[in-house]
C-alpha cells in the first residue's frame, strides 16, 4: 500500500494533539477545584479537605506531568511535520506561542514544584498563592492556545505586507470573531471534565469505602459543579453554534449534514450521510428545525454543502462527532442535575448513583474530543481558513520516517495511557486518608 | 534607535539553550546515574530533582520557540533535517517525565518498569540530545563518517550531563550517597575529558566552516583562551571532588560551579563557530529572520517577562534548598 505522507502527517498531528488534550482538560479546571479545597482547609483546619486537597494533589501531579511531555512534543510539531504553517503564518503563530511559553508555561512549571512539595516549607500563604499561581498557569495557557486556534478558525488583523502575512492589529487577531465564544467553551469544558472525573473517583471510592468524608465532599464538589456548567455549556455552545454559522458556514453545513442549500432545513437527528450520492440516509429529521435553531427563523435559508464545493470538510466525520458532543452533553446535565437533587441537604447516594457517577468519570474526554474533531475537521480543506490549505503546509519528510515516527508515538502513547488509567484508578480506590507529615504550624492561623 | 533584532533574538535564543543544557542536564545526569545508586539513595536523587525538572524542560520549550518565533526559515529545515534524533528526544523526554509519578504511584513490576524507563527516558532524551548537536555543528551532512562524529557527540554530551548530575547530587546529597556522587561526578569528568578532546579534534575535520573560523590567525591566538579556561575549570572540579573525597573543607557548590563554567565555555566556543549561520554555511540569521514587527512584539514581551521567570525560578531553588529527603516524594 502506497502510503501517503501528508495522510500520515495528519494522523500523527491529530494523535499527538488529541492525547495532549486530554490531560490540560482535566488540569485547567482541576488546578481550580484544588485551589478550592486548599482553601477550605486553610478556613476550617478540617482534616478532610486536607485528605481531598492531598489526594487530588497527587492525580493533579500525575495528569499534569502527562499533559506536560505531551505538550512538549506538540512544541516539535509545527516544525518537524508542518513547516508550512510556520512560513505562511508564522508572524502570527510565533508571537502567540512565544507569549504561551514566556507567560503561561514558567508560571505553572515553576509553582507546580512548591505546590506539590513545599506545603510543609512555606508559610500558609505562600503556599496557597502557589496553587492559585498555577491554576493561573494552566488558564493563561488555554488562553494563548486558543487564541492562535481561533485565529486559524476565524482569522482577522492580518494583511500582506512585501509578500509576508503579516500582524496589522494585534488586538483583532487575538480577540477575532470565533475567541470568545471557543475560549469559553473550552473553559467549561474543563470544568466539566474534571467535575466528572472529581465526582466519578470520588463516586468510586464511595463504593468501596461507604463513609471516606474526603470523597463525600469531594463528590459533592464534583456534582456541584457540574451541575452548574453543564447547562452553561449548552448555552455557550449552542452561541458558539451561531458564531460558527457566520464565518465558517461550510462548517455548520456539515454539522448539520445539509447536502443542498433550503430553507426551512430540517434538523437531522440522526442519519447516515452518503457521501457518494451527496444524501443522508435512514434519516430521522425534525422539519424545520436547523433553520430554526440557527436562524430563529423556520423559513429561513441555510447554506448546503453544494455552496462551498470544491472546500468542503469531510462531513461523517463531523457529522457524527457533534452528536456524540451534543449526546454527552445532555446526559452530563441529566446525570449532575438529578445528583444534585438526590443528594441535597448531604444525603448519601445510593449505590446504583454512585456506579452511575463512576461510569461518567470521563464522560469529559469523550465530549471534548469530540468537540474538537467537529471544529478541525470541520476547518478542513483549511489549516487556516481562506488563508492556507492543509496540503499546503505539510512538510518533506517522507513516508517512511513519518511511519517509525508515528508507530513511536502510538506506542509510547499507548502504554502512558495504560499505565495512567491503572494508577488513577488504584490512587482513587485507596482514597486521601494516608498519613502524612503536617504542614508548617502557621498553616492554621491563616483566615 | 535601530537595534540588530535578527542578532539580539540568536543571543535570547542562544541564552535559552544554554539554560536549557545546564538546567536539565543535572536532572538528565541523574536519572542516568539510577542503576548506580540503591533503592533507597533512588528516591534521595529523586527528590533532588523532583521541582526542578518541569520548569528546566520549559527553557527547551523557550529555545524551540524562539527558533519557530524568530528563524522561521530555518526553524523548518533545522527541525525536518533532525526528525528521527528529535522524535526519539521527545519520546525519551515524555517517559522520564511521567516515569517520577509512576514510579511511586505504581505497584510491584509496574514500578521497577517504570524506574527503568526513568533511566532509559533520561539516557534517550541526553544520547539524542547529543546526536542533534554533532548534525547541527556539521550542517546536517549525511554519510557514514558524519554518523560516527554525532554519536561521538552523543556520548560526549552523556558524559557532560553526568558530570552535571554528579555534582548536583553532591551540592543536594549527604553521607554515602554524596560520595558516591563525588566518584560519578569524577567519573563524568574523565569522560567528558574524552569526549570534548575528540570532538575538538573532530570538528575542524568534519565542518569546513568551522576550520575557517578556528584557524584564522591571529585571532586563534585569543580563542585559545577558551581551550585554556575550560582546561583550568576541569582541574578545578577535579581538585575540589578530590580535596572533599578526602574530607577536606571545600564548599560543596564548587563542582557544580565549575560544571557549570565549561558549561559556559564550551558554549561560547559552539556560539563563536557557528556565528553567523543558524544552518551551518547555508543559512545566516539574518536571512531566516522575521519580519521586525513579528520581532519587535516578541522582545517587547519577552523583556517585560523574563525578569520575573528568573524572579520566581530563584525563589523555587530557595525553598528548596538545602539537602533533599526521600520523603519529598512521597506526595
Amino acid at each position: 500500500m502506497e502510503s501517503d505522507p501528508l495522510l500520515l502527517a495528519r494522523i500523527q498531528f491529530g494523535l499527538n494533539i488529541a492525547f495532549h488534550i486530554l490531560f490540560p482538560s482535566i488540569t485547567i479546571a482541576l488546578a481550580w477545584i484544588l485551589v478550592y479545597f486548599r482553601i477550605r482547609y486553610a478556613r476550617t483546619g478540617s482534616e478532610t479537605w486536607l485528605a481531598a486537597y492531598r489526594l487530588w494533589t497527587k492525580i493533579f501531579a500525575l495528569s499534569f506531568a502527562m499533559g506536560v511531555v505531551s505538550g512538549i512534543v506538540m512544541s516539535f510539531q509545527f516544525g518537524t511535520n508542518w513547516p508550512g504553517f510556520m512560513e505562511n503564518v508564522g508572524n502570527i503563530a510565533g508571537p502567540l506561542l512565544a507569549y504561551e511559553v514566556l507567560t503561561a508555561f514558567f508560571l505553572e512549571a515553576t509553582f507546580l514544584g512548591v505546590m506539590l512539595f513545599g506545603m510543609s516549607r512555606v508559610p500558609g500563604w505562600v503556599h496557597v498563592s502557589s496553587t492559585v499561581l498555577v491554576a493561573i498557569g494552566t488558564s493563561l495557557s488555554a488562553f494563548w492556545i486558543l487564541a492562535l486556534n481561533s485565529w486559524m478558525q476565524t482569522p482577522t488583523g492580518h494583511g500582506i505586507v512585501d509578500g509576508h502575512l503579516i500582524a496589522l492589529d494585534w488586538w483583532q487577531v487575538v480577540f477575532n470573531p470565533s475567541f470568545p465564544y471557543r475560549f469559553t467553551h473550552m473553559m467549561i469544558a474543563s470544568g466539566l471534565t474534571a467535575a466528572f472525573v472529581v465526582a466519578g473517583l470520588s463516586a468510586w471510592r464511595l463504593l468501596r469505602a461507604a463513609g471516606d468524608p474526603a470523597a463525600k465532599v469531594a463528590l459533592r464538589t464534583g456534582v456541584l459543579v457540574a451541575a452548574v456548567l453543564a447547562p452553561l455549556q449548552i448555552v455557550v455552545g449552542d452561541l458558539h453554534g451561531l458564531n460558527t454559522l457566520e464565518h465558517q458556514p461550510a462548517k455548520v453545513a456539515a454539522i448539520e449534514g445539509l447536502w443542498e442549500t433550503a430553507h426551512g432545513a430540517p434538523l437531522v437527528l440522526f442519519a447516515v450521510p452518503n457521501v457518494r450520492e451527496k444524501r443522508n440516509d435512514f434519516s430521522i429529521e425534525i422539519p424545520k428545525g436547523a433553520s430554526l435553531i440557527l436562524r430563529h427563523d423556520a423559513d429561513a435559508e441555510i447554506r448546503g454543502l453544494n455552496a462551498f464545493e470544491p472546500d468542503v470538510p469531510p462531513v461523517a466525520p463531523v457529522f457524527f462527532a457533534f452528536r456524540v458532543m451534543v449526546g454527552m452533553g445532555m446526559l452530563m446535565v441529566l446525570l449532575s442535575w438529578y445528583g444534585a437533587w438526590r443528594m441535597r441537604k448531604g444525603v448519601a447516594p445510593p449505590r446504583w448513583l454512585l456506579w452511575a457517577f463512576a461510569g461518567f468519570t470521563f464522560s469529559g474526554w469523550i465530549a471534548t474530543l469530540a468537540g474538537w474533531l467537529v471544529t478541525e475537521i470541520g476547518r478542513q480543506p483549511w489549516l487556516v481558513t481562506g488563508v492556507l490549505r492543509t496540503a499546503d503546509a505539510v512538510g518533506p519528510v517522507g513516508a517512511a520516517q513519518l511511519g517509525a515516527s508515528l508507530t513511536g508515538y502510538i506506542l509510547t502513547y499507548g502504554l502512558m495511557l495504560i499505565a495512567y488509567m491503572v494508577v488513577m484508578t488504584h490512587l482513587a480506590g485507596k482514597g486521601g486518608a494516608s498519613p502524612e507529615p503536617q504542614p508548617a504550624a502557621t498553616e492554621r492561623a491563616i483566615a | 534607535m535601530s537595534i540588530d533584532l535578527p542578532l539580539v533574538f540568536a543571543a535570547l535564543m542562544g541564552a535559552a539553550v544554554l539554560a536549557y543544557v545546564v538546567l536539565d542536564g543535572y536532572d538528565l545526569g541523574v536519572g542516568m546515574l539510577m542503576p548506580a545508586a540503591t533503592s533507597g539513595e533512588q528516591d534521595v536523587m529523586v527528590s533532588s530533582i523532583g521541582p526542578f525538572w518541569d520548569a528546566n524542560e520549559t527553557w527547551l520549550v523557550l529555545g524551540v520557540g524562539l527558533l519557530l518565533v524568530a528563524f522561521p526559515a530555518a526553524h523548518g529545515v533545522v527541525l525536518t533535517a533532525l526528525y528521527l534524533p528529535v522524535t526519539a528526544m521527545l519520546i525519551g523526554l515524555m517517559l522520564r517525565g511521567v516515569a517520577f509519578e509512576f514510579r511511586v504511584k505504581a505497584e510491584g513490576w509496574h514500578r521497577e518498569l517504570w524506574n527503568w524507563l526513568f533511566w532509559a527516558g533520561s539516557f534517550l532524551a541526553a544520547a539524542a540530545q547529543g546526536y542533534m548537536l554533532g548534525a547541527y555543528i556539521t550542517g546536517f551532512e549525511t554519510g557514514f563518517g558524519y554518523f560516527l562524529f554525532s554519536m561521538l557527540v552523543a556520548g560526549g554530551l552523556c558524559g557532560g550531563y553526568v558530570l552535571l548530575g554528579g555534582a548536583w547530587l553532591i551540592l543536594r546529597t549527604e553521607g554515602v550517597l554524596q560520595k558516591k556522587a563525588i566518584g560519578w561526578t569524577r567519573w563524568g569528568l574523565l569522560w567528558v575529558a574524552l569526549g570534548v578532546a575528540l570532538v575538538s579534534i573532530a570538528t575542524p575535520l568534519a565542518s569546513e566552516p568551522v576550520r575557517d573560523t578556528w584557524f584564522d590567525f591571529p585571532r586563534t591566538a585569543a580563542l585559545m583562551l577558551l581551550p585554556l579556561a575550560s582546561a583550568l575549570a576541569w582541574l578545578w572540579i577535579w581538585r575540589s571532588t578530590g580535596r572533599l573525597k578526602r574530607g577536606d573543607s571545600v564548599p560543596e557548590w564548587a563542582p557544580f560551579a565549575g560544571a557549570v563554567t565549561v558549561y559556559v565555555l564550551a558554549f561560547a566556543g559552539l556560539a563563536y563557530s557557528l556565528f553567523p549561520y543558524v544552518v551551518m554555511d547555508r543559512i545566516t540569521i539574518w536571512e531566516a529572520a522575521a519580519p521586525p514587527s513579528s520581532l519587535k512584539v516578541v522582545l517587547i514581551g519577552a523583556l517585560v517577562v523574563l525578569p520575573f521567570i528568573i524572579a520566581y525560578t530563584v525563589f523555587s531553588y530557595h525553598v528548596f534548598r538545602g539537602k533533599a529527603s526521600a520523603k519529598l516524594y512521597d506526595h
